[in-house]
């Protein structure tokens, strides 16, 4: 492998970075605003939520990716390929997120709830003061995971043509005939990604047991 | 005609497509399961010679996306010399990937168990291979159980990935008949409901499993 070789896989390996960051930064955040909206149990829309979880965690990463990005043109959206690689990822995950907050909601001790409601809390601060930092912390450990989940499926954008860190050592072998070497360098890059992820999850289970103390 | 009238005369895609995908998802897993099954076995067997190899392969598979796996084997073979078709990579990959995911789950819940069981039946006279086979695997596969459910889901999630590498499922039927009618949005909705529909009834037999195992008292070891 030559020196254009190498930049190819760390361009790559920022495709796939950007795009997974994005969407884990949405993800997060839809996800609390889902698990927040399901708390507040409205009829229809919460049966509409269960629904669109079920089927967003049944759905593969590439059937999903595939579906938004050909069909969004029906529906006269014109979507770019990293917008719709954004946008199938942010789906997945803000589905499983969504999930991790709820345990974590449901966990919440009721001691605290009804001492900060005594104390004369509107729910917003009390939310905002009490309950939020608490619960990024005891989620945080599930929260990591998912995000490792999602670095893990997102070759998946590679179907609409995205050259991500696996796609790009295609493009690779199609000029040096080896594909072998620039696979196990974008194994390398995944695993030292990931290996990250794992490293942070452990800091913030170490934390999160502390508080839980 | 209406877009779904096309679908419903193209149908036989759909089918070869679905059965393909429980095809290469059936056969996979059951493969993943016996190599989950052997790894704990290796680990329980007592050679410490064995133990790190096994867990740092079992931890750089967990770091490592499906589909690289899917490319090391499918393109990254042949440099060895060894050819594999589409299908069989895919069913080569799934089945290590998810061997090794089961296998950590297995090591998970067996970490859980009290000794005296096995000292027990060490003084009842089990050698290794048949402890294994009446008391933990039992014990391990009814206790993992939703865990094991949530692998199947995944693994059934990551056989859309081999149409990648162009073979033949149920995302690659919907995605060719969208190829060749311009009707995306039906045919994916449809593929959509598919998978929808297995993992679903996965859920459903897990759940039953939770029922078989508290007749059987597993629950309160």
């Amino acid at each position: 492998m030559n020196a254009s070789a190498w930049n190819m896989l760390l361009e790559g390996a920022w495709v796939t970075l950007w795009i997974s960051g994005v969407s884990i930064a949405l993800g997060v955040v839809a996800g609390l605003l889902v698990a927040l909206v399901r708390l507040a149990k409205i009829p229809i829309i919460d049966q509409l939520l269960v629904l669109y979880i079920s089927l967003a965690r049944a759905t593969p990463l590439v059937t999903l990716t595939l579906f938004i990005f050909l069909s969004a043109p029906n529906f006269g959206i014109q979507l770019d390929r990293s917008v719709a690689g954004i946008l199938a990822l942010t789906i997945n995950t803000t589905a499983f997120n969504a999930e991790i907050w709820r345990s974590a909601f449901g966990n919440f001790s009721r001691e605290q709830r009804e001492a900060a409601m005594a104390m004369g809390m509107t729910p917003w601060v009390m939310f905002r003061r009490i309950m939020f930092p608490q619960l990024t912390i005891t989620s945080l450990p599930g929260l990591v995971n998912e995000m490792s989940f999602l670095i893990k499926g997102s070759p998946a954008i590679a179907v609409i043509g995205i050259v991500d860190l696996t796609r790009v050592t295609n493009r690779i072998s199609a000029v040096t005939y080896e594909p072998l070497p620039p696979i196990l360098v974008a194994c390398v890059l995944y695993m030292a990604i990931i290996g990250c992820l794992v490293w942070l999850q452990r800091v913030a289970e170490r934390r999160a047991n502390r508080l839980a103390e | 005609m209406s877009n779904w009238e096309i679908l419903w005369l193209e149908r036989a895609q759909f089918i070869d497509g679905f059965i393909s995908t429980l095809e290469i998802f059936g056969l996979s897993i059951s493969v993943a399961f016996v190599i989950g099954c052997g790894m704990l076995y290796m680990l329980e067997g007592a050679k410490p010679r064995l133990e790190v190899p096994l867990r740092i392969f079992v931890d750089s598979m967990r770091m490592l996306p499906f589909l690289i796996l899917v490319y090391l084997l499918y393109y990254g073979l042949p440099s060895f010399g060894i050819r594999l078709n589409a299908w069989w990579a895919g069913v080569g990959a799934l089945a290590v990937y998810h061997g090794c995911y089961f296998a950590e789950i297995f090591r998970g819940v067996r970490q859980t168990f009290s000794p005296g069981q096995v000292e027990a039946a060490r003084a009842c006279g089990f050698n290794t291979g048949k402890m294994f086979l009446r008391l933990i695997l039992p014990q391990i596969i009814m206790r993992a159980r939703p865990l094991i459910g949530n692998q199947l889901i995944y693994a059934l999630k990551d056989t859309a990935f081999l149409v990648i590498i162009t073979v033949r499922e149920l995302t690659a039927a919907a995605n060719s008949l969208s190829g060749t009618y311009f009707i995306p949005t039906e045919a994916f909705v449809v593929v959509i409901g598919c998978y929808w529909l297995v993992s679903m009834s996965m859920e459903l037999i897990i759940k039953q499993c939770g029922r078989f195992s508290a007749k059987r008292g597993f629950d309160n070891v």
